[in-house]
């Protein structure tokens, strides 16, 4: 809590319908955020048990300041991933920070699983567990539209909720947090299901005495400004991460139709520039951030004749283009938008979604599987037969469609696909084929995510490529991401929140920490972290890496997994320095 | 004399940044339940954001008229200053204000209201709020 070294958790137990509030001293060392939501999962966590056994927990945290300065917007969500069946982590900005915080609570941990559809709502210190049963089965947009109106706390509070999806358990089911973020990756929202939790309810009206005004002020001033008045931030905001579109195509690094291809012809027409100019009608903020980055694209659908429309509005970024546009071949805007709509109201993440109908695709012109399976003819391009097959694939239509929300690894080696299965670990790979750096860094990455280390922007940012400076640089920016996100900043803020300005921010909180011990915090994070992968049997010198990264070019040329290998023994090499160091 | 107007609420992004500022410099608290001004969103976050906040009423002042202690004093462009010491913590005010923008707080027992200093206005990254000259 602020100003405190007290970490108050609220633990959540479904099936004995018991609550319980600890107040933990001992968690302080982590700081917040990732450090005692991993803490707290290795607490927790059956490695004995299937991901989605109902002992296992669900972990939310927030940091030491969330909430009080500019980009300080994220909550990290922890869990065993049903998708890859090791580590879980996965980030929402949205109001959840604030109304965590608001609620008086730094981590929530759930477990176990109720007895019937239910629904949690957490209103400061009364937690209850409600009747979800009228609620079950209903898209992830209209959840929302009906609890906003039952429940209390409008302005400040937070509503997360699955669609049929996570129901379902479709193993890369996301969560929904207020209408336009997510916890998207790695299947929390198939955990959420699998304790029939359709949706969790945040609000709070805690206050908290500012202790050094001066101090405060001046730092979130200086912050804000930095924040709106240069240009560090301004992508963001204009054009927004889909500016990136154009460019990664142009760097033949843009995975195109399932990766047959490393960029893609069309993509002016699905630009950033391309949205903004057809379809962009508002920017939203998580709460907190001036800066204002959620772009919400607009479309009209024609339902009837006699000039019948619906019009529909949706958030859009560079990995939804990616996903449901370049690799699905889809050249259009709107299409985009519409495919964006369905993962939305199924509530999948539209990366897994995305890269799991690519694989079908071409495995169906392969005749690996047959138009039986798919039900409509899937063809890159073709974006009608598309939007069904994401209601197949979120309701588990047959047999190939609940094969397939097992994720793509797992589709791949059931039908004999996996060389053209684009996943790293079991994760459906984000929008890059920069190179080496990328690949390395996604295999080793905690999460498998481009977000674990940046290794696509590593790919781009060595000029005369050198494996262990890559190596070096993705380790550092992992231990750096550890300590960033126990504050749980959001990480396009990474460039702002420099040393320098974490510990004003952190001294002008009440926490008086020095350098060398955000070091320390930061090593004990991913330390931990590693210690509980390896409890969980990973290790990164087994993963299967799919042949197409090594057969379509990447923006480094063609890849060689010799060198892959390599590097991912090097990397495995500094993990182990770090663990044999007394933290 | 400036007032605070809601001029550009089509614009918002729902930062919060006003409730942020105005909780920190005119409360010294965290919490943005502290703030004069209120952000909400009407029918969800697909529709469109409300700023409730004092409209500055210049001759006749509802909130100033009900109070019984003369604790709401009005200000010369509109709205009103709260004198603290006067205040009884009567509620009266908040029931008055036709559009629900004088708040209670629970902890002093006072109401939170809106003295038209600006500061959300300095926070306001789409220029949504702005402070501008009586009558205009």
């Amino acid at each position: 809590m602020l100003y405190e070294k007290i970490i108050r958790v609220l633990y959540i137990d479904l099936a004995a319908s018991k609550i319980e509030v600890k107040k933990r001293t001992d968690l302080s060392e982590y700081l917040g955020g990732v450090g005692i939501a991993t803490k707290l999962l290795e607490e927790t966590v059956k490695p004995e048990l299937p991901p989605l056994a109902p002992e296992q927990p669900i972990i939310l945290a927030i940091g030491a300041i969330s909430g009080i300065f500019p980009l300080v917007t994220k909550t990290v969500a922890m869990f065993l991933s049903p998708l890859t069946g090791e580590m879980g982590e996965s980030y929402a900005g949205g109001r959840l920070a604030l109304a965590l915080s608001m609620a008086g609570y730094d981590a929530v941990v759930i477990s176990g699983k109720a007895s019937r559809p239910s629904y949690i709502s957490i209103e400061g210190d009364t937690v209850q567990i409600k009747d979800a049963r009228p609620i079950w089965g209903m898209d992830s947009d209209v959840v929302g539209q009906f609890l906003r109106d039952s429940e209390e706390g409008r302005g400040r509070r937070s509503i997360l909720r699955i669609g049929p999806a996570g129901e379902k358990m479709v193993k890369f089911a996301s969560v929904c947090v207020d209408t336009y973020r997510h916890f998207g990756r790695l299947g929390l929202g198939a955990t959420m299901g699998s304790k029939l939790v359709k949706a969790i309810i945040v609000s709070g009206d805690n206050t908290t005495k500012i202790q050094n005004f001066k101090d405060y002020f001046r730092s979130y001033q200086e912050i804000f400004k930095s924040v709106t008045e240069t240009d560090l931030m301004s992508k963001y905001h204009d054009l927004g991460t889909a500016i990136n579109v154009e460019s990664v195509s142009a760097l033949g690094a843009l995975p195109t139709r399932n990766l047959i291809e490393n960029h893609f012809d069309e993509a002016e027409e699905i630009s950033g520039e391309a949205f903004a100019e057809k379809s962009l009608v508002r920017k939203m903020a998580c709460t907190g951030c001036p800066v204002g980055c959620i772009h919400i694209g607009q479309f009209r659908r024609k339902f009837d004749d006699g000039y019948d429309y619906e019009s529909v509005s949706v958030a859009y970024d560079y990995e939804l283009i990616y996903s449901l546009g370049s690799l699905l071949g889809i050249p259009k805007t709107d299409e985009v938008l519409q495919l964006i709509e369905v993962v939305e109201k199924t509530g999948m993440d539209a990366i897994s979604a995305g890269v799991a109908l690519a694989w079908a695709t071409e495995s169906l012109m392969q005749g690996i599987v047959t138009e039986e399976d798919t039900i409509v003819p899937l063809t890159f391009g073709n974006s009608e037969n598309y939007s069904k097959a994401i209601r197949y694939l979120a309701s588990g239509r047959n047999s190939f469609y609940a094969a397939l929300g097992e994720g793509t690894r797992s589709a791949g080696a059931k039908f004999g696909g996996k060389d053209h299965a684009l996943q790293v670990a079991g994760n459906e790979i984000p929008g890059y084929h920069t190179g080496y750096a990328n690949l390395v860094g996604l295999t080793v990455g905690a999460r498998h995510s481009h977000l674990c280390n940046a290794g696509y922007s590593v790919d781009q940012s060595l000029k005369d490529f050198d494996e262990q400076k890559a190596v070096n640089k993705l380790f550092d920016e992992e231990l750096e991401r550890c300590l960033l996100n126990s504050l749980v900043i959001c990480l396009f803020a990474r460039k702002l929140y420099n040393r320098e300005t974490v510990l004003k921010a952190l001294r002008a909180a009440g926490y008086p920490l020095t350098d060398d011990e955000l070091t320390l915090i930061a090593k004990r994070i991913y330390s931990t972290k590693l210690r509980l992968k390896e409890k969980l049997g990973f290790d990164p010198r087994q993963v299967e890496l799919p042949k197409r990264f090594f057969k379509t070019p990447s923006m480094q040329g063609i890849l060689d997994s010799t060198m892959v290998e390599r590097m991912i023994s090097q990397y495995v090499e500094k993990c182990e320095s770090l663990l044999a160091e007394k933290i | 004399m400036k007032v605070l107007k809601a001029v550009e609420m089509n614009r918002c992004i729902g930062c919060l940044s006003c409730m942020i500022t105005c909780s920190a410099v005119n409360q010294q608290d965290h919490s943005i339940l502290k703030s004069a001004i209120r952000i909400k969103t009407s029918g969800g976050l697909t529709g469109k954001f409300v700023a409730i906040v004092c409209q500055a009423c210049k001759d006749d002042v509802p909130c100033a008229e009900i109070c019984p202690t003369g604790a709401l004093i009005k200000r010369q462009a509109g709205g009103v200053l709260l004198d603290k010491d006067k205040c009884i913590g009567c509620e009266l005010c908040v029931n008055a204000c036709t559009v629900e923008a004088i708040h209670f707080d629970q902890e002093t027992q006072k109401p939170i209201v809106c003295k038209h200093c600006g500061v959300c206005v300095r926070f306001c990254p789409h220029g949504c709020l702005q402070l501008v000259e009586e009558g205009l």
